[in-house]
């Protein structure tokens, strides 16, 4: 097949210069139609790179002071970042108060790094340091105690906001995701029906559909002079959704796991919900972990949807700093950097999940 | 004293299980309604659809019917759904093309070529769509004024108005030329039906594959002929601050519908990777020793098996790109979620019109999903041989 293999070759660069070229022409130039291809790839990637290279690096202003010096730069103009930073990172948060969004991100990764490691997945641990967590860090933003300043929520934004969503899709949506999933398999017809009719209801409509009717339409429904925080009944939408996703996810692992489990452990003996737990669960989540480890991506992603009902996460926040007139042509600095932010943070997560794929893998055998 | 035996006892059991459930859930559909009852009552807000009949008074930059502030709510959402499915179709075409490619490219042997498109994959999916809407959007708005627009060839404009190019001048041929299309079509349809029928009796099927080719191309090609072969383009050309002529895709339009083929066919690239590789090797040594050419087995070996394992997950991607599109509200391009979020501010509606949108969504989620399971069904019955 002309351009087509089923069984791929090495592609893995070669070790030593005598090597280079026998490895260049089974990879690049096999045949005269692959030359051309390989050469005109080339020289696209190449000029690009140089064209990217130019501009982003060669040609750049890295420490202009002001906007006026900017725009004499024939490249990009990076001083967009540490001009703006405080507004990307924190919002509109008071400013001489941005230490408390900062040192909330610090509680915040401290605590996701513990959480990462094997030695503490214990319940005993995990659970309280999430609570305890989310508590510090509400009290943080918010204030009101210990003599720190009251805060509205409408004036957080920037990272932690972010983070704040992120992590709540991810601590309360999932778990929810795997009672759903329970829920839809379960011999009950009014659970199951009740399950599917709320998982592919909220998987058929826009995601911004649901944050219209948690941030427009939900306060009709509460009882009169009932004042819920906007962003907590974002928050809420986003976990349902979430948990609907994940919800799919998790069924395709229920799926998978062998009847003759269920039966070998009521052989033993076990009972409806100690074989679920000890049995089960492992097995199913264990299974899916590539596809939870792209929903949580997924989650990380759409995060920045709270964006269409004007809140004002990272991704607003970066887009409020340049929408300052004197700083409004260095927009692709400013995108650039905050897509740097979020391909990061989506390559950690995936990084994450193929670790504990392995793990998983070691721990089994 | 034992009222009911064990057995029935799990039976009473689910059925109580059950019975909590649905009171459970009637009870909290009744609080809230009440609530949004009394709420909209205090508010002083009719509820009903009444008000879709009632005057917009807001314009819409652009509309495939006619439209203007005088017309009604319903037919402004009419608008915002045409465009939706404007956007949506033209968007899965392209993402589907470029994905393949994409997809292909990432199996192909030739390494820059594999890597690039891996590179391509990751750095798209990984960076969330609406930063890409945002950031195509600016880009549109910073193109240079149609004074001083970017022109390529005759009548290719682009500047910060948008995209214009020539179209064909309508003439009243061109009615006849679609009619003679679908005849065409109908024709070469019936010829490889009656050429299969013939295979099925006889075991050698007539080669009609030019004959069908004829019919499709011709039958609409003679007809143009016929009518004298008219053709005027229409060509854009500046007049004052702005092109006329021609037609214009607005910058919204553009940034919404590249963002929706860049991030989706990232995904849709993997798709049809995982759907090649999944056509076992052997299927091709098979193939190829029992004499089949090349082109041959790409289209009756691995196509068949691949579209097996590429359909279900591409039919995600297609109702994941349907539901971005509703991003265009954040740049401002006039789609259903757009004009419904317009028409909400302006009569208070909420529920209803919310209602309204989740249903349209809905509807298209379930159109979509139908359609490619019936195109999977057919597949994996020509694939079984059954």
């Amino acid at each position: 097949m002309s351009g087509l293999s089923a069984a791929s070759p090495p592609a893995t660069m070669p070790h030593s210069w005598a090597s280079a070229w026998s490895w260049a022409r089974t990879n690049l130039f096999a045949s005269p139609a692959g030359a051309i291809v390989s050469i005109a790839m080339f020289a696209a990637i190449a000029s690009g790179l140089v064209a990217a290279v130019d501009w982003a690096i060669l040609n750049a202003n890295w420490a202009a002071t002001g906007a006026e010096p900017c725009r004499r730069a024939i490249g990009a103009c990076w001083a967009v970042i540490p001009e703006k930073y405080r507004v990307m990172l924190f919002g509109f948060y008071a400013y001489d108060e941005h230490w408390r969004p900062a040192l909330a991100i610090i509680v915040f990764v401290a605590a996701a790094g513990i959480t990462g490691i094997p030695r503490f997945w214990r319940w005993q641990i995990t659970v309280p340091l999430w609570i305890s967590v989310a508590i510090t860090i509400f009290l943080l933003l918010r204030g009101g105690v210990l003599g720190l300043t009251h805060q509205e929520t409408a004036l957080w934004g920037g990272l932690p906001l972010t983070l704040i969503i992120f992590s709540a899709q991810l601590a309360l949506g999932l778990p929810l995701g795997v009672l759903l999933a329970l829920g839809r398999r379960s011999s009950l017809p009014a659970i199951s029906i009740g399950c599917v009719i709320l998982i592919e209801g909220v998987r058929a409509v826009p995601p911004i559909a649901l944050l219209f009717f948690a941030a427009i339409v939900s306060p009709l429904f509460l009882p009169p002079g009932t004042d819920m925080d906007k962003l907590l009944r974002v928050i809420v939408a986003m976990v349902i959704l979430q948990a609907c996703l994940q919800a799919e996810v998790v069924r395709g692992g229920l799926q998978a796991v062998p009847d003759g489990q269920t039966e070998a452990a009521s052989a033993l003996g076990l009972g409806h919900w100690a074989t679920l737990w000890t049995v089960i669960l492992p097995q199913a989540l264990r299974t899916v972990i590539p596809g939870l480890t792209n929903q949580i991506i997924q989650a990380f992603k759409n995060s920045t949807l709270v964006i269409i009902v004007g809140m004002f996460d990272f991704l607003n926040t970066t887009t409020a700093a340049i929408s300052d007139p004197k700083w409004i042509r260095f927009f692709v600095e400013a995108y650039v950097f905050a897509a740097v932010v979020y391909f990061c943070g989506c390559w950690l997560i995936s990084a994450y999940g193929r670790f504990l794929e392995e793990y998983f893998k070691l721990v089994r055998n | 004293m034992r009222l009911v035996a064990l057995p029935q006892d799990r039976q009473v059991r689910r059925i109580a299980v059950q019975a909590l459930a649905v009171c459970v859930f009637a009870t909290a559909a009744w609080y809230f309604a009440s609530n949004a009852e009394e709420n909209l009552r205090n508010q002083g807000i009719a509820y009903g659809l009444s008000f879709l009949g009632s005057e917009a008074g807001f314009a819409i930059g652009e509309s495939w019917i006619a439209y203007s502030a005088r017309s009604s709510y319903a037919r402004a959402l009419v608008v915002g759904l045409l465009n939706t499915l404007y956007v949506s179709i033209a968007a899965i075409l392209l993402t589907t093309i470029l994905g393949t490619l994409i997809g292909v490219a990432r199996v192909s042997r030739y390494w820059l070529l594999a890597k690039a498109s891996f590179v391509y994959v990751e750095l798209f999916r990984n960076i969330p769509i609406l930063l890409q809407v945002f950031f195509w959007s600016a880009m549109t708005r910073r193109l240079p004024p149609p004074r001083e627009a970017i022109l390529w060839g005759d009548g290719f404009v682009l500047s910060n108005h948008g995209f214009v190019h020539p179209v064909p001048t309508y003439d009243p041929a061109y009615r006849w030329i679609g009619l003679a299309t679908i005849v065409g079509l109908i024709a070469a349809w019936l010829v490889i039906r009656w050429s299969r029928h013939v295979r099925d009796r006889t075991g050698t099927a007539p080669r009609v594959h030019w004959v069908a080719a004829v019919l499709v191309v011709g039958c609409p090609l003679v007809t143009w002929i016929g009518y004298g072969a008219p053709l005027t383009w229409d060509v854009p050309y500046l007049k004052g601050f702005d092109f006329v002529g021609g037609t214009t895709h607005s910058p919204e339009f553009m940034a919404i519908l590249i963002a929706l083929v860049a991030y989706t066919s990232a995904f849709a690239a993997e798709i049809v990777r995982s759907g090649i590789e999944s056509v076992d090797r052997g299927q091709f040594d098979a193939a190829r020793s029992l004499g089949l050419k090349e082109p041959t087995i790409l289209i009756r070996i691995v196509l068949p098996q691949a579209l097996r394992v590429i359909v279900p997950p591409m039919t995600t991607q297609y109702l994941n790109l349907l539901k971005d599109s509703s991003l265009g509200v954040a740049i401002g391009y006039p789609e259903l979620v757009n004009i419904t979020n317009t028409s909400i501010n302006q009569t208070g509606q909420a529920i209803e019109l919310i209602l309204v949108m989740m249903s349209v969504y809905l509807f298209l989620s379930i159109l979509i999903s139908t359609i490619t399971n019936l195109f999977n069904r057919a597949n994996m019955r020509k694939g079984q041989g059954r």
